[in-house]
């Protein structure tokens, strides 16, 4: 049968090996510095997340990266590229997995020599590569995971920025929003993916309406799986609680299906849902999701951003690209390549030259920059963290011109809901919220 | 001990590949790492299907190697790496005496589910451990070895030459155990397993001993993988990841104790570059390699080594 041990092996298992490291190293040295500011993306380009959130994200970067490129925003960034030197963006699909995210994010780094990393929506890969991002003194910034465990990890960070928020601040944000809006309701549910996501999200709910509103009871928590689809049981299960309130941090495909759903089986004309992602579907509920529904964009962004010439510049530029307004994800991310650029071009070196990641890092440590969401101050985690306020609003759907928006938005500054330094969110949160300052 | 031909021809390779750790770019150090890691689990699936049967599973044993250095990181404050790989070893060789009492009573189709089931079990319960970080996941700390560790940015070399040196003493215990009465009693049962009882065999018990010693392989490429990317997550337990080292598995071959770790690094080379150049379809590219791999070459990459003798004799 196999007589493979006297004529196999010879030099054909080195041979390939050595053509492997060959062919590798090869590459390497093709993809050298060329004077451009390369900037690795990092975001869902498969999987369930891509449509929602990889998607968008992605055609932010490049609407944004064409019009630096040109020089053509508004001040204060109408210079040309990044530092006068022309971005080139190398973008790579966060599907697969923290540890496959770890090895592409070094070849990033080491094979691809890019300048600086921006991306990463899952907190898994944001919580695997900041340790990594350290050790190889490489500039990163996250746009969207929103783990409160980042820099409880990472205690001292150095080339690790995130311009996004803590998840705390949506479920802090939307209790606070339910205060002013709804000082009456008495049964709270909730619904959400049985993940990391959809745990510390209703975790830090909870403990916030404990709090804000001691008077409403919890009265139903259901958790499906993620990306089930159907919700039939978990519908009944909540509507025979009869809650006031059903609080959901369902995202996606799932967050619509949810709504879908539970309108069609009448529960949202009883209950008012509270969504905290619901904004990236603004577009698409149409006639099918009931007026009223509070819904958020995880920060200032998407339908919730301010209405400054940066942020029309990006809107219409996104909006003649691919036909659609940007939804959040493609604030955050546009938010943190402009953060990215603001630091480099602080850095203080020669125009036209790519700073170094340790001259970017000092200079984008408690930054405070304009963005398409407004001013955004890197206020927490010594300067790594960006603190802004967080917006809740209800749908509101306008049969005439079949377009949906949000009314009644009330925006939380960024001191009311962000937990300070040196103390974790749930910590925070438990103590009754000592030294925030709210409008 | 005396090694043969192709014992010593591993360990040169071995020796060889270690060298070139030294000139190599840091990254490809690091993928090779990911890569043998992954072999070992890879290993671990082929010694089950010499033995006739196809594990969508293994993850579980991936996950419990990976999930164990991991926790006696965190819990145990244990950071010394040899320890480390043998508590996750040990764990997994436990969890496998106990499982293979069922799982040897199956063949076929069964077996597959049945493997596929208990991964997911254990992937189900840790989503649901909200104090493991769920489905983030946690990090695992950092490494020693008998109270020394490595400079600050030299730790992916280090263990790139500690992972080289254990594959090749798994490539060469493989290889003596592939043609010990044990290792062809398992190709035995798979031609015939009627047979191998009129011999006076228990097909059980070899097939429980394979199990377990598949288990243990699989545990340790799972503790590599988890000192090397410095993460964990539920993910490693999931079928997806199971699938993978089915798929490596097939592109390597059975015939030859290397071909895993040559499919895992080819695996590796191939889908990097496939990310790189087709950011948005790389998966289509592994999708038509693996098509090719089952036209081209049906008994795996390894046939190119054997190929032209093979078609001589047919």
């Amino acid at each position: 049968m196999n007589n493979y041990k006297k004529s196999a092996l010879k030099h054909p298992l080195t041979l390939a090996i050595t053509a492997g490291l060959a062919l590798s190293m090869g590459s390497s040295a093709m993809a050298a510095e060329n004077g451009k500011f390369r900037i690795g993306v990092v975001t869902f380009l498969s999987g369930p997340a891509a449509g929602p959130f990889g998607e968008p994200s992605a055609n932010a970067a490049k609407v944004l990266v064409e019009g630096l490129n040109k020089g053509k925003l508004p001040v204060p960034y109408n210079t040309i590229g990044i530092n006068g030197a022309e971005i080139e963006v190398v973008i790579i699909d966060e599907a697969g997995g923290a540890a496959k995210q770890v090895e592409e994010f070094r070849n990033l780094v080491q094979r691809q020599k890019v300048d600086a990393v921006v991306g990463y929506i899952s907190s898994g890969d944001c919580l695997a590569i900041a340790p990594v991002a350290e050790e190889l003194g490489a500039m990163t910034v996250f746009y969207d995971c929103g783990t409160s465990q980042l820099f409880n990890e990472d205690k001292t960070p150095q080339f690790v920025f995130r311009t996004s928020l803590d998840a705390a601040v949506d479920n802090i944000g939307a209790a606070r929003y339910l205060t002013k809006t709804r000082p009456d309701a008495q049964k709270v549910a909730g619904i959400q993916q049985n993940y990391a996501w959809g745990q510390d999200s209703w975790n830090d709910f909870t403990h916030s309406m404990e709090q804000l509103m001691p008077k409403a009871k919890v009265v139903e928590s259901q958790m499906p799986k993620v990306f089930q689809g159907q919700y039939g049981a978990e519908i009944s299960a909540l509507s025979v609680k009869r809650p006031d309130i059903i609080h959901s941090s369902f995202w996606g495909g799932d967050m619509e299906a949810l709504v879908l759903q539970a309108n069609a089986r009448g529960l949202l004309e009883d209950a008012t849902a509270v969504l905290t992602c619901g904004e990236s579907a603004l577009d698409r509920y149409k006639d099918q999701a009931p007026n009223g529904m509070i819904i958020g964009g995880r920060g200032p962004f998407g339908a919730f951003a301010p209405d400054n010439e940066l942020n029309r510049w990006f809107k219409d530029k996104y909006q003649t690209a691919y036909n659609t307004a940007p939804t959040y994800p493609a604030s955050k991310m546009a938010q943190a390549i402009l953060g990215l650029k603001h630091a480099a071009e602080n850095a203080k070196v020669e125009s036209g030259k790519i700073p170094a990641p340790l001259e970017i890092a000092k200079a984008f440590k408690g930054a405070t920059f304009e963005s398409v969401s407004g001013t955004v101050q890197m206020a927490r985690a010594g300067g790594h963290q960006a603190m802004q306020g967080i917006s809740y609003g209800e749908y509101q759907y306008d049969k005439a011109s079949k377009k949906g928006s949000v009314q009644n938005v009330i925006a939380f500054s960024g001191e009311c809901v962000t937990p300070p330094d040196g103390t974790t969110a749930l910590e925070w949160i438990k103590a009754g919220f000592p030294g925030a300052q709210c409008n | 001990m005396r090694l043969d031909k192709t014992e010593l021809i591993l360990l040169a390779v071995a020796a060889l590949l270690a060298a070139g750790g030294w000139i190599a770019p840091q990254w490809l150090v690091f993928l090779l790492t990911m890569a043998l890691a992954k072999a070992m689990v890879v290993q671990g699936v082929v010694m089950q299907m010499r033995a006739g049967l196809v594990t969508f599973g293994q993850g579980l044993f991936f996950c419990v190697g990976g999930y164990a250095v991991g926790m006696s990181g965190h819990f145990l404050n244990i950071s010394d790496l040899a320890l480390l790989l043998v508590i996750g070893v040990g764990a997994a060789v436990l969890l496998a005496m106990i499982l293979g009492l069922l799982m040897t009573r199956y063949r076929e189709i069964f077996f597959a589910m049945l493997s596929l089931a208990f991964s997911m079990i254990l992937y189900g319960v840790l989503v649901k451990s909200s104090a493991l970080g769920s489905t983030d996941g946690f990090n695992v700390k950092a490494w020693t070895l008998f109270g020394w560790s490595p400079a600050s940015g030299q730790g992916p070399l280090a263990l790139f030459m500690i992972i080289i040196a254990c594959s090749a003493v798994l490539a060469v215990l493989l290889h003596r155990y592939s043609r010990s009465s044990a290792g062809m009693m398992c190709e035995a049962i798979r031609e015939n397993e009627v047979r191998v009882e009129y011999l006076g065999q228990s097909p059980r018990w070899v097939l429980y001993m394979n199990y377990v010693a598949a288990a243990a392989v699989s545990a340790l490429g799972g503790g590599f993988m988890a000192l090397s990317a410095g993460h964990i997550d539920p993910e490693m337990a999931y079928w997806i990841t199971s699938g993978e080292f089915v798929f490596i598995a097939l592109l390597g071959g059975t015939a030859h104790v290397a071909a895993p770790f040559i499919a895992a690094i080819v695996f590796a080379v191939v889908r990097t570059y496939a990310i790189e150049l087709v950011p948005h379809s790389w998966q289509m590219i592994l999708g038509f390699t693996l098509l090719a791999i089952i036209v081209f070459l049906p008994k795996g990459l390894w046939s190119l080594f054997t190929g032209n003798a093979r078609r001589a004799k047919a």
